[in-house]
């Protein structure tokens, strides 16, 4: 029997409606896969029982001729998303046995597809992380390894679970979240491709918040096309968020034709870092002349402000964690360490409860906003903001896309990076821009480094600019036609 | 600008985050090896730019004056409380907090 596994979002679907195999088939394939794969450590959580009940009502679906657009594609979903009555703790101990009453809109609208969710995904604790060394459920694995070498490797962060998930087989497809590119930089390090979203594309009601002014969610999938799919019933306006954006949601999929004759596509001069490998320059360029060779114009563009982007980033996005995380106090859900004295049990419950990293962003959160320090910090940093914003927008005005790479480097060891907190937060480099101006951004898999690890580029398009960087990015993997796999040695 | 041990105290309690006295020369390390890394803001020039408060150009939108139903609306205290650590009669309950 074939794998049903090794399949794609469009090859299920068009299997499932000539009744090849059947939904539950493919779920138990799926699960069977996660199983064997536990050692990757990309599941907090399977849920088989569900999966298959799904699965069944998707095959009768698909019987009586009602099948809906991802009837019985199984997908993954990262824990930082409320699924009503499955535990979800944001890989955080402080949401230790939480369970929503709730389902967040996204995977609402993913049900209401016809999708079918085998378990939820591990991440860094609360998103706030690149290489899901965080998560109070310990590291995801990446499925590659450099060639002649069992060191783990990570899969990024902080959608390290979907990431891996996608790669390695354990789910058709995943949900993510981007805040600082959370989505794209774990897709470049395991050769998936991830979007994230103009800003209120996705409505963000139901995923646990860390920075609610860049948070977006997004897709992680095998191919451009499947992300395109993921993307069109993901998206759309939602009333439960007041920053999603009331507009239609085009049919993803049919914007991938076209190619990119006569688009403009920008090379931001400032994103040419000293010291980053030379391989990451040189898939760079190869990416422009496969854009030219297929009638692209490539200039190139400044973005002057590129550098204050990151910092801007650990000034805005802890401050609004630090809002958004007061909510954990042992008195609502989660976690309580016992004190008679209250202040006591918030202190000791927050102690325990959050990790390093977490504990670390809440105080400069709070720092940065606390009284004398606002007008220095905070203010400062959303007025540089803007500045960010507004350059973007100008270069948006002279060209359709940006090619940017997507990572400052391949996959890393496990603990290579994790004891310099800024050293981490570099790997953001090339995706904090698209976040702090709202825009939307795509990374692909573009080659593989000396080591046989995958690299990826990303296009940037202006806001609501899904359709055209699809289309981009649909030529460039046309052109690109990577098609490398890790060896599957979990198995 | 740079944090002394005091500073670092302050901050971890107005977190609401309890941290022991030998914490506090890592934290001030790693939290001051960030803050000198942001310090290079001070470098743009800001004069005159608003700072941004919304991320879409958008009008705020405004709901009709209805009690909303759904997840979101009244009549669901079992629902509130369910994950709550300590509950009684659909309350949270919580340490004395009146002396």
């Amino acid at each position: 029997m074939t794998d049903l596994t090794a399949k794609t979002i469009t090859e299920l679907r068009s299997g499932l409606s000539a009744k090849e195999f059947s939904a539950e088939e493919v779920t138990k394939a799926y699960l069977q896969s996660a199983e064997d794969a536990s050692e990757l450590n990309a599941y907090v959580r399977l849920t088989p029982e569900h999966a298959v009940e799904q699965a069944k009502v998707s095959d009768r679906r698909i019987a009586d001729g009602s099948a809906r657009p991802l009837e019985g594609i199984p997908l993954g979903i990262k824990d930082l998303f409320c699924t009503k009555g499955i535990e979800t703790n944001a890989a955080s101990k402080i949401l230790k046995d939480f369970r929503p009453v709730y389902e967040s809109t996204v995977t609402s609208n993913l049900l209401r597809d016809g999708a079918v969710f085998l378990g939820k995904l591990n991440l860094d604790e609360f998103a706030m992380g690149s290489s899901n060394e965080t998560s109070a459920y310990g590291p995801v694995i990446n499925p590659w390894r450099r060639a002649g070498e069992d060191t783990k490797l990570s899969p990024g962060g902080s959608s390290g679970g979907s990431s891996t998930a996608v790669a390695a087989h354990l789910c058709a497809a995943a949900t993510a979240t981007d805040t600082g590119g959370s989505i794209r930089q774990p897709a470049a390090l395991t050769a998936t491709v991830g979007i994230k979203p103009t800003y209120g594309r996705c409505s963000r009601w139901g995923i646990v918040a860390f920075a609610s002014s860049l948070d977006q969610a997004g897709p992680i999938a095998r191919d451009v096309r499947d992300s395109a799919i993921m993307l069109t019933s993901m998206a759309g306006h939602d009333p439960e968020d007041s920053t999603s954006i009331e507009r239609p949601v085009p049919d993803y999929e049919k914007a991938l034709e076209g190619g990119v004759k006569g688009m403009k596509i920008g090379i931001p001069k400032e994103y040419r870092l000293d010291g980053m490998p030379s391989e990451i320059d040189e898939l760079w360029q190869k990416g422009a002349k496969l854009l030219e060779e297929q009638g692209a114009e490539i200039v190139e563009v400044s973005l002057p402000l590129t550098k204050y982007a990151l910092p801007v980033y650990y000034i805005v996005a802890p401050a609004e964690a630090s809002s958004n995380l007061a909510r954990y106090d042992g008195v609502k859900y989660g976690l309580r360490v016992h004190d008679d004295d209250i202040h006591e049990m918030y202190r000791k419950t927050r102690a325990e409860g959050f990790g390093r990293e977490v504990q670390r962003r809440l105080m400069i959160g709070t720092y940065v906003l606390s009284a004398g320090y606002y007008d220095a910090y905070y203010l400062r940093a959303q007025k540089v903001r803007k500045k960010i914003a507004n350059e973007m927008a100008s270069v948006f005005q002279d060209v359709d896309l940006l090619l940017t790479p997507s990572s400052p480097s391949a996959a890393f060891g496990l603990g290579e990076k994790s004891t310099d907190p800024v050293e981490m937060y570099l790997n953001d480099v090339f995706t904090v821009t698209a976040n702090l101006a709202g825009t939307p951004g795509i990374s692909l898999p573009a080659g593989l480094d000396g080591q046989g690890l995958p690299l990826g580029l990303q296009l940037l398009a202006p806001a609501f600019g899904e359709e055209q960087m699809l289309r981009g990015a649909y030529a460039l993997e046309e052109a690109i036609g990577f098609d490398a796999q890790p060896s599957k040695w979990w198995k | 600008m740079s944090l002394d041990d005091a500073t670092v105290k302050k901050v971890a309690n107005l977190a609401r985050i309890a941290i022991r006295d030998e914490d506090v020369p890592h934290l001030k390390e790693e939290l001051n090896g960030i803050l000198g890394w942001i310090e290079q803001l001070q470098e743009v020039d800001i004069e005159g730019v608003e700072a941004m408060t919304s991320v879409v150009e958008t009008d705020i939108p405004m709901r009709t004056d209805i009690t909303a139903d759904g997840p979101t609306g009244g009549g669901q205290p079992e629902n509130i409380v369910a994950n709550a650590p300590k509950t009684e009669d659909h309350f949270f309950v919580v340490p004395k907090v009146v002396e």
